[in-house]
């Protein structure tokens, strides 16, 4: 019965922050209270999928391939606690950040929102279900970034919404076709049904339409243009808040629709994958490297380290998937820590340009360590967990004999430490520039508080990279075998 | 833009349009009609209200805000799942009741007419609000 809660229970929260959407206070405090009851119910799920296996639930009683279906293993619990853990962060964040105009027109019930959405979309057991997760996600997605209205938002949100529509499109297509072929939508049965299946031409073409949604929604090569067009534009709470969900369903959904869907010509299908992930890794990070603000910048690494979760899909081995899983969980937190430590830049000095910015160190040396924690961890330097994901992703690749994407994830790791040494430099090192936005700007108590606490989960996680992993291995094998998921869910 | 023709037509088309908008909500289940279509005959009633009189009158005239409709529907969806787990099956189970069973009257409720009256409200919330803060403009 538990897994309806991840959401039924944001649902809830929203109806409540709609009625109250006037009262400033009580608006902050429960949000946070909702966001933390949110993280405990999802750590439920995930002790219990990891001592049990995988759960399933039928809503409405209606059975398997006829009703919607909820299903919990270990990968989307460990992607729901994660989730929620990043929108406590943010609860704590937001108060410190956004106006005063923004949090009573609609923010919080938005994030609620946009949790059920993502939550939805990790849980649900039926493609077309999933589409209607991924059209909850976007709507409010949309509103918040469009939220305030100014110009550069508004244009932000245009390219946004657009190409994620035509996205859309390709997506309800591909389920049509496949509906008219396999005649049935519950993920599990389509799966079971197609192993027994002789002509793979359609199901082939329906899979290349929802590779091409769902690389558009997590921003691969060659589908990335419109993130770093629209994510620098709404304050960076919300961006952070994407930074550590959206593009992640996209890679969630794609993980599982490969470990169930390709059957028919798999060398072909992971050799694409591969190419991609190469080709999204390397050509991020070199975008990332050649722009000057610190929003942009860090957008573009979102797209590049993208790249190395789908590599880990792409090796599609126990360990090469489990290194991706752990990889994608310190990159949802790192990420949306890089970002929330660059709005504390934005607090002080008043801008992102890394022209305007400087000498950071010297006036406080808090917020360097805030920044320089994650910065670190996603440039890959041990102790911190993006060592580790790059480690396990690197060897799950040796171990597969993909010799050349492990070359080119190393690389890409290199130019990672690049650009990260990049803002390091021009923010906090070199000397305070003459013209400046604002000298001494003041930054809000709540703002340091969440990034501190996140800077702390960081480095957590790479203190306890062994459990962490354990973990991430069951879902790897869960994964691999695909049986054990539609047992799961069919009852043999 | 006044028209004294739309607006006698207005004052008595409202009335009308709400009843029917419930008769078509109840007759929901098993044939055409439904919380959706419910939700939209509501809604249509006090635009047509809002085209002859303005949007500020027919506000004033609604002793409710049409978000806070939405956020009400929501709230009654949720709330039709629970009467089946409170007898024991899964959330969102269709829950049926039969009342003044074997007379003229036999009135079958279940709780899936509670999930369509939250889409009712749900629709005719949020219709009305995308469609006053177009026509403010």
């Amino acid at each position: 019965m538990i897994l309806v809660l991840p959401v039924i229970l944001p649902l809830l929260f929203m109806v409540v922050l709609i009625f109250t959407r006037r009262w400033l206070i009580f608006q902050q405090s429960f949000s946070l209270l909702a966001s933390i009851g949110l993280t405990f119910t999802s750590l439920l799920i995930l002790l219990d999928v990891y001592q049990n296996g995988i759960m399933s639930l039928q809503p409405g009683t209606w059975e398997a391939p006829f009703g919607i279906t909820l299903v919990a293993d270990t990968f989307s619990a460990m992607m729901m606690l994660t989730t929620s853990f990043v929108s406590i962060v943010v609860m704590i964040y937001s108060p410190g950040f956004i106006d005063r105009e923004r949090q009573t027109s609609g923010y919080y019930p938005l994030v609620f929102g946009l949790l059920m959405g993502v939550n939805g979309a990790f849980i649900t057991g039926d493609i077309f279900n999933l589409y209607v997760w991924y059209e909850v996600m976007l709507t409010s997605s949309f509103v918040l970034i469009a939220l305030g209205g100014s110009a550069e938002q508004l244009r932000g949100s245009i390219k946004y919404v657009t190409i994620n529509f035509v996205a859309s499109i390709f997506f309800v297509a591909a389920i049509g076709i496949l509906y008219g072929q396999v005649g049935t939508l519950n993920m599990a049965d389509l799966a079971a049904k197609m192993r027994t299946w002789d002509d793979g031409s359609y199901i082939n073409g329906a899979l290349m339409l929802f590779f091409i949604a769902f690389s558009v929604k997590s921003a691969l090569v060659p589908f990335f243009f419109w993130l770093p067009a629209s994510y620098h534009t709404p304050p960076i709470a919300i961006t952070a808040l994407f930074a550590g969900t959206l593009t992640k369903v996209g890679v969630y959904t794609m993980f599982r629709f490969y470990s169930l869907f390709v059957v028919f010509d798999q060398q072909f299908w992971q050799i694409f994958i591969l190419t991609l992930a190469g080709l999204t890794m390397f050509i991020g990070v070199l975008m990332a490297a050649s722009q000057f603000d610190i929003r942009k910048i860090l957008s573009f690494h979102i797209i590049s380290q993208v790249g190395y979760m789908v590599m880990g899909l792409g090796i599609f081995t126990a360990s090469g998937i489990a290194g991706a899983i752990y990889f994608t969980i310190h990159n949802m937190l790192s990420k949306t820590n890089t970002f929330i430590a660059g709005g504390l830049v934005y607090q002080r000095s008043g801008s992102y340009d890394l022209k305007y910015l400087g000498g950071l160190y010297k006036a406080s040396p808090l917020l360097a360590l805030l920044f320089f924690i994650p910065a670190m961890s996603l440039a890959g330097i041990p102790p911190l967990p993006g060592f580790f994901g790059k480690f396990f992703l690197i060897k799950g690749g040796f171990e597969a004999q993909q010799y050349f994407i492990t070359a080119v994830a190393i690389l890409t790791g290199l130019f990672t430490l690049f650009s990260m040494v990049k803002i390091w430099n021009e923010a906090y090192w070199k000397k305070e520039p003459e013209e400046v936005q604002i000298r001494n700007g003041k930054v809000h108590p709540s703002t340091i508080t969440a990034t501190a606490i996140l800077a702390v989960a960081v480095i957590l996680l790479g203190v306890f990279a062994g459990p962490v992993m354990e973990i991430s291995m069951d879902a790897g094998e869960q994964i691999v075998n695909p049986e054990m998921y539609i047992n799961a869910v069919l009852g043999r | 833009m006044e028209s004294i023709i739309l607006q006698i037509a207005a004052r008595h088309m409202r009335p009308l349009l709400v009843v029917l908008s419930l008769v078509v909500l109840y007759r929901g289940h098993n044939e055409p009609g439904g919380g959706f279509i419910g939700g939209l005959m509501f809604g249509a009633a006090y635009i047509l209200y809002a085209m002859a009189f303005g949007v500020n009158k027919t506000q004033k005239s609604l002793f409710f805000n049409p978000i806070n409709l939405t956020a009400l529907g929501l709230l009654v969806a949720i709330i039709s799942g629970i009467p089946a787990l409170l007898v024991g099956d899964n959330f969102m189970t269709g829950e049926w009741y039969t009342f003044f069973a074997q007379t003229a009257f036999e009135l079958k409720l279940g709780t899936p007419l509670i999930f369509d009256v939250g889409v009712y409200f749900a629709v005719a919330g949020m219709l009305m609000l995308v469609m006053f803060s177009i026509m403010e403009e």
